[in-house]
């Protein structure tokens, strides 16, 4: 080991250390290649599309310059699906983060059929979206023939059309009943992996339930939710199928978000070249996005 | 993005043919589908079905011609697309009909809405166009009585009068659910009827006009007071569940609908089921739509000789037949032969026939407004661009029918949006 490290760390490498790099590469080729053809090549066309007037109905496509990215950013539209984007995100955000820990926090005590109901817990999370979506939409949250309506009409309250009335809610719910799940999951196996000495060590102390929570088991937590806060925001941001599946955008554009914007403008207006331009202004979003959180995790995780 | 990539199916030869139909989950087609082992029966070509909702199955014919990726070899498309992807070169012609096919049968408006420059491009599967359900037995109740020829104030009044949500029936079941097949297609019919427009002579959007306003908050009034719950989830085929249940008083829809309302076998209320023609409000202008469903072959197809024998089989006078012997003649699809409506057995099995006729014959796509306009299409805009913008404009209806937002603030936007559409295709 020392060798071998220390052979790459001197300026003047020798013989045997450049044979070795010329090695790596046939190795690694392969992969780079495959990486450049499955995401470069379609940002490029994506890209190349954004600046064209291209309409499936009306070929050939056209250049036109900026001018998509001119309607995209003087639509108020737009600003529309990116807050959509933002509460939708937001929104399964705190309800996992919240949820996941309280239920996290009940599934660590010891007690009978402990391991049926964290198998319970988990579920939503390996139910397809839309099977997910379909159950919300026509078994649960229907006004007239879901349980949530005949519960309210039990006890005398009016039945709420949940997707005409609550849309963006009805959609939160529904992606945090499959999300919560996961977050329990990480914070859960967090959980397991916390010092019992130091809890111990508190009680001996005189420190009450409340103040271990907030002082050593959340402050265990801290890592785990911001890994959870990354990965369902990545996940989050690209949300397509209970929106399309439940209330296609509407009423209106309530739950139309930037990635549903996205898919009218490719497969309802057929507008190529539009839907492209809105997609690499997704991507830079995306991407400031993922800097910032990829540097907030990394430094939970150096702490 | 990478979901643009064309996609291609490599359909491998083998002895027998295979057609890949793409149609709509409509009960006529459901029917075709049934039927359809009959003509490998008589022609020894397989069929492989696609069937899909109406919007869904929209999406994904015209990206797969659009793209040309050659998945499908026989598509289901309607008035509105035929002329438009005929011109594009999209869909093969339709030539050399034999003579027993009796291609003169067919209703002339419903042929020359399926032609672009006098040739054929599709073959008429069903027409239709639109008209006024009510129920007989609530209106008698009411002391009331439906006129041949409604008015919409007249309308609104009946609606009011027989409306008993505690006991499950709403007075007006009228489309809800967004999109330019579905909620627009009725709306547009209002907004024609309310002296509106969907552009002026400059293709500028009209939209902010004081006909849509009219009609805007009539429609969303008349549902708010007497519509089923969540109407902005109910298409076509909800509405003909809810009225076959009996659990609406009328119904404002497409005249193919009158087969499964009078039909004992589908419909709850087939001995309470009366027709009148669509209302009117200001002008009979556009007041009732035009639509043909008609089977088209995509240019990409690589089997046209065995899609004309089923294009031909299944708009034939022989299947006509042979869904009257199997499902009843009141089930038989409606509109398209002018033979239908002279064969005693139908007009025995379908009282309402003499009124679909009529409303066929007398909608004029060609004159579909009030003012002039630059289009033509009673419930539609026949330009490419239609499809997103009525699919837009009804989600904006959709959010004021839902309270989600006004009347006036729907249409704003649904102005602004129209207007950025038809700027970014190049109109003005």
């Amino acid at each position: 080991m020392s060798q071998s490290t220390s052979a790459t760390i001197t300026p003047s490498g020798s013989d045997a250390t450049q044979r070795r790099q010329v090695r790596t590469l046939p190795l690694l080729l392969p992969a780079v290649i495959l990486l450049l053809l499955w995401s470069i090549l379609p940002l490029l066309q994506t890209i190349l599309y954004s600046f064209q007037h291209y309409n499936l109905m009306e070929p050939p496509a056209a250049y036109n310059g900026g001018l998509n990215y001119t309607y995209l950013f003087t639509d108020s539209s737009t600003w529309t699906a990116i807050w959509n984007s933002v509460v939708l995100v937001a929104g399964v955000l705190a309800a996992s983060i919240v949820f996941g820990t309280l239920i996290a926090l009940l599934l660590n005590n010891d007690f009978p059929g402990r391991n049926i109901a964290r198998l319970m817990a988990i579920a939503p999370f390996f139910v397809m979206s839309p099977v997910a979506a379909l159950i919300w939409k026509n078994l649960l949250l229907d006004p007239v023939s879901g349980l949530a309506g005949w519960l309210m009409t039990l006890i005398g309250l009016k039945p709420i059309a949940w997707f005409s009335v609550y849309p963006m809610l009805s959609i939160v719910i529904i992606y945090s009943w499959r999300w919560i799940p996961f977050a329990t999951l990480i914070l859960l196996t967090a959980l397991q992996s916390l010092d019992t000495d130091q809890l111990e060590a508190a009680r001996m102390d005189g420190a009450k339930g409340l103040a271990r929570l907030r002082y050593i088991v959340l402050p265990h937590l801290g890592r785990p939710i911001s890994i959870v806060v990354m990965l369902e925001s990545i996940f989050m941001l690209s949300a397509f199928a209970v929106i399309y599946t439940t209330t296609n955008g509407g009423p209106g554009d309530a739950t139309t978000t930037l990635t549903y914007m996205i898919f009218i403008r490719a497969l309802n207006d057929f507008s190529i070249g539009s839907a492209s331009a809105a997609g690499v202004f997704a991507i830079v979003l995306a991407n400031i996005l993922a800097f910032f959180l990829i540097r907030a995790v990394s430094r939970t995780l150096q702490a | 993005m990478g979901g643009l990539a064309l996609g291609c199916l490599g359909i491998a030869a083998a002895h027998a043919t295979t057609l890949t139909i793409a149609t709509v989950n409509n009960p006529d087609m459901l029917q075709m589908q049934k039927l359809s082992p009959q003509f490998t029966k008589e022609t020894g070509i397989k069929l492989n079905w696609v069937v899909l909702p109406e919007n869904t199955l929209r999406q994904r014919v015209t990206t797969d011609i659009a793209t040309n990726s050659g998945n499908f070899d026989i598509v289901t498309v309607g008035s509105y697309e035929v002329p438009i992807w005929g011109k594009a070169g999209w869909l093969a012609p339709v030539k050399n009909l034999p003579a027993n096919y009796d291609a003169k049968d067919l209703f002339p408006t419903v042929r020359k809405g399926l032609s672009y420059k006098g040739t054929l491009y599709a073959l008429p599967f069903y027409a239709e166009s639109s008209a006024t359900y009510y129920r007989k037995d609530l209106f008698k109740a009411a002391g009331i009585a439906m006129p041949a020829h409604p008015t919409y104030t007249e309308i609104a009044k009946f609606a009011a009068k027989i409306n008993d949500p505690s006991k499950g029936i709403y007075g007006m079941c009228l489309r809800g659910l967004p999109g330019w097949g579905e909620n627009m297609a009725f709306f547009t019919t209002l907004v024609n009827t309310f002296g509106g427009r969907w552009f002026n002579m400059k293709w500028q959007p009209r939209i902010d006009s004081p006909a849509w306003k009219k009609a805007a908050n009539f429609y969303v009034n008349l549902e708010k007071k007497y519509g089923p719950p969540n109407v902005t989830s109910n298409g076509f085929t909800e509405n003909l569940a809810l009225f076959s249940q009996g659990k609406c008083g009328m119904w404002i829809d497409s005249t193919v609908a009158a087969g499964t309302l009078w039909d004992p076998k589908t419909s709850k209320v087939a001995n309470e089921v009366g027709m009148v023609s669509a209302p009117v409000a200001v002008t009979p202008h556009g007041a009732h739509w035009l639509w043909a469903w008609a089977l088209a072959m995509p240019k990409t197809s690589r089997h046209k000789a065995a899609d004309m024998k089923f294009l031909e089989w299944a708009t034939s006078k022989a299947y006509l037949k042979l869904v009257g012997n199997t499902f009843g003649w009141v089930q038989v699809p409606p509109g398209t032969r002018i033979s239908t409506y002279s064969n005693p057995d139908y007009i025995k099995a379908a009282p309402f026939a003499s009124k679909v006729k009529e409303a066929i014959l007398s909608a004029d796509p060609n004159n579909p407004t009030l003012k002039k306009v630059p289009y033509t299409g009673v419930q539609f805009v026949a330009i490419p661009q239609f499809e997103g913008i009525g699919t837009e404009v009804g989600q904006q209806l959709a959010a004021a029918l839902a309270g989600q937002k006004s009347v006036d603030a729907a249409l704003a936007q649904a102005q602004n949006a129209t207007a950025r559409t038809m700027k970014e295709a190049g109109y003005h």
